[in-house]
């Protein structure tokens, strides 16, 4: 009974020191290698963790369900301190959550949410889409200071939930503007062939000097219509405004030489925000609000786009 | 040689109307469709579009037409794409020329062909399953090749496969237009044509012919992995970057799609490659109607499907057919009264 007791006092006594020592061992499942941001969101991970002294455990998914939750029951069983998970799919995860639960180990989910019971995982971390979408249009709100300006928008991928919330997001920004008019509208894919390709159609349709300015879903249809704008003998960021999302290093690039105006940043750092939460809990319990919404930095031309390419090109994008 | 034009007329003069079909609807909705102009040392209008942005689906479609005249098919040439735009790309970022990063990509393209004929011809495996490998694993292997990112270059030459242009029209054009009149010229101006055609109408009766025709099937394999290599390689120079994942992504299907609408049979046998290249051509039009009308693009599939649905059933045989038998039936009627008349003039 004794010896017991000493036990969990001595347990007591080092759980909060070990946290504080930082010794700390996080699992992370990610989805694999989707795309360049999927990419940059690893290493970025990888950074954070070496920065505070975890030992982080890395498991790809290469894009199957099945493959993370074979991680997460790996990571139990090994006893981590905490599981960070990027969902591939939104269904299908109660079951090994409720086993994590059990052993008390603390879930965090990073730039995906899934359908399950909010107790079964202790936050979310993920940037808000329809924000970047006003972030966006206020920018142009602000930039054409009710100027007439027509619009053309490069939509992502026809149905996906980016796609869908960054236009509903622009729109909201837009509106109450006159000013502001969105005159063509449509699908490049998040491609940079099919952003140069539908953009061309938009510089005939309308006629370059018609359009004022172009809003498009991601930064890489941006730089593929740049191409487009400037093979039309026009200069992209003077004559046609260029603004669109995700913050990829081309289009610091591109800004750099002046031929885009702004990106809004779909930040790579999910683990920095979930880190600090895990921290404040293991340091003294402080539960974290059950979404932690990163932020959606503009960059505009006044910054040093050339420094931000040069900081963000090696991060695998 | 005119009843070969003649012919050769007949056999495309469905494409050709459809074309023309499709290019009027174009011009329906955007009345400046035809316009073109010279603008920065380049033709600049919207037919200079579809011609420039058909060039990879026919650049596709020639070896495509190939192979399916054999009774093949190959599902891989969206992946060997995406490898040959990635080779391309990752030899000139090393710093070399645009000429061997060309020779390399082409290399690479004709080699993934030969791998997919090795397995059709010697292995026996079915077409469609055989180059089912390459279209799942090619794009793991263009990964591999860029490591992941979409690869940007800088490099002048190889941009201006893409994006330049040649005495003012654009490049792709050019090299489409040239290998479409030089694959057609070495088929049809030999017995290759003919060779094909038999091998993809009975392979055994042509073996016993006399015909080597693993060797051929082999040949039409590396062709279409070659023209692959070659759309590849505009794709990549055409946004100066090569894009594993995206580029040539279910294009193997329009080029399927092209032959299809060329009128020739995925059974084998005859084929047509200047009726595939239309095939082509009718494609990006349908594409161009859907940018060029402004509708949201939910609409675009929808659009895509209806128009391609209507060029199917026009060309099937069976409504071929019931419109021979109704011409047919309905012709003593309406024109009888006419020669009526004339006889009785000729009487009097």
């Amino acid at each position: 009974m004794k010896l017991k007791a000493m036990l969990i006092a001595s347990a007591m006594a080092f759980v909060p020191v070990t946290a504080m020592a930082a010794d700390l061992t996080i699992g992370f499942s990610q989805i694999g290698s989707e795309s360049g941001w999927r990419a940059a969101e690893t290493t970025v991970t990888k950074q954070e963790a070496e920065k505070r002294g975890i030992d982080l455990k890395f498991a790809d998914a290469q894009q199957k369900q099945e493959n993370q939750i074979k991680a997460i029951r790996s990571f139990i069983a090994q006893g981590v301190d905490a599981i960070l998970l990027a969902p591939v799919v939104a269904t299908g995860w109660d079951e090994v959550l409720e086993e994590a639960k059990d052993t008390e180990i603390p879930v965090i989910l990073l730039d995906r949410t899934v359908d399950a019971p909010d107790d079964l995982y202790m936050t979310a971390v993920t940037s808000d889409l329809v924000h970047e979408g006003e972030v966006a249009g206020q920018w142009l709100v602000d930039e054409t200071a009710g100027e007439k300006c027509d619009i053309v928008e490069l939509q992502g991928t026809t149905g996906s939930s980016p796609a869908i919330d960054r236009k509903k997001g622009f729109e909201q920004a837009i509106s109450g503007h006159d000013n502001l008019e969105i005159v063509r509208s449509q699908t490049g894919d998040f491609t940079r062939s099919q952003g140069k390709v539908v953009m061309e159609s938009f510089l005939k349709a309308l006629g370059g000097d018609n359009i004022c300015a172009l809003y498009a879903h991601n930064d890489d249809m941006a730089v593929g219509a740049i191409q487009a704008i400037k093979e039309a003998g026009l200069k992209p960021g003077e004559d046609i405004k260029i603004v669109s999302i995700d913050s990829v290093p081309d289009i610091h690039l591109a800004m750099a030489k002046g031929e885009a105006n702004a990106t809004i940043e779909l930040t790579p750092n999910m683990a920095g925000p979930a880190l600090d939460a895990l921290e404040a809990y293991l340091a003294d319990g402080t539960m974290p609000p059950k979404w932690i919404q990163t932020e959606s930095k503009l960059y505009t031309l006044e910054d040093d786009n050339q420094a931000v390419y040069e900081e963000k090109k090696d991060l695998g994008y | 040689m005119a009843s070969q034009v003649h012919s050769t007329m007949k056999r495309i003069m469905p494409q050709l109307i459809i074309l023309i079909a499709v290019l009027f609807l174009n011009f329906l909705v955007f009345p400046d469709f035809f316009r073109i102009e010279f603008q920065n040392g380049r033709l600049f209008g919207n037919l200079i579009d579809v011609l420039n942005r058909g060039a990879p689906t026919a650049l596709l479609c020639i070896g495509m037409t190939l192979v399916i005249a054999t009774k093949g098919i190959d599902l891989s040439v969206g992946a060997v794409m995406a490898i040959a735009g990635a080779t391309a790309a990752s030899i000139v970022v090393d710093g070399h020329s645009w000429q061997t990063a060309l020779l390399g990509a082409l290399a690479v393209g004709a080699l993934c062909g030969f791998w997919n004929g090795f397995l059709v011809a010697y292995l026996r495996i079915q077409p469609i399953v055989a180059t089912l490998v390459l279209m799942v694993a090619g794009r793991g292997i263009a990964q591999l090749i860029t490591e992941g990112t979409i690869l940007t270059f800088l490099n002048p030459g190889l941009i201006h496969l893409g994006a330049g242009t040649m005495v003012g029209v654009p490049t792709p054009i050019v090299i489409w237009v040239l290998l479409g009149l030089i694959v057609t010229a070495v088929v049809r101006k030999t017995a290759l044509g003919m060779l094909i055609e038999a091998i993809g109408i009975n392979e055994s009766s042509s073996r016993l012919a006399g015909i080597n025709s693993r060797v051929l099937i082999v040949c039409v394999y590396l062709i279409s992995g070659f023209c692959a290599a070659l759309a590849g390689v505009i794709v990549a120079a055409d946004i100066k970057g090569a894009d594993a994942n995206n580029a040539g992504l279910w294009l193997e299907l329009d080029a399927i799609l092209a032959v299809v609408i060329g009128g020739n049979s995925l059974l084998g046998g005859r084929f047509s490659i200047l009726a595939s290249l239309l095939g082509a051509l009718i494609i990006q039009s349908v594409n161009s109607v859907i940018l060029l009308s402004g509708l949201p693009p939910e609409f675009n599939l929808v659009i895509k499907a209806l128009l391609i649905i209507a060029i199917l059933v026009i060309q099937s045989p069976t409504v071929k057919h019931a419109l021979y038998i109704l011409r047919a039936s309905a012709e003593p009627t309406p024109p009888a009264p006419a020669p009526v008349q004339e006889v009785k003039e000729g009487t009097q």
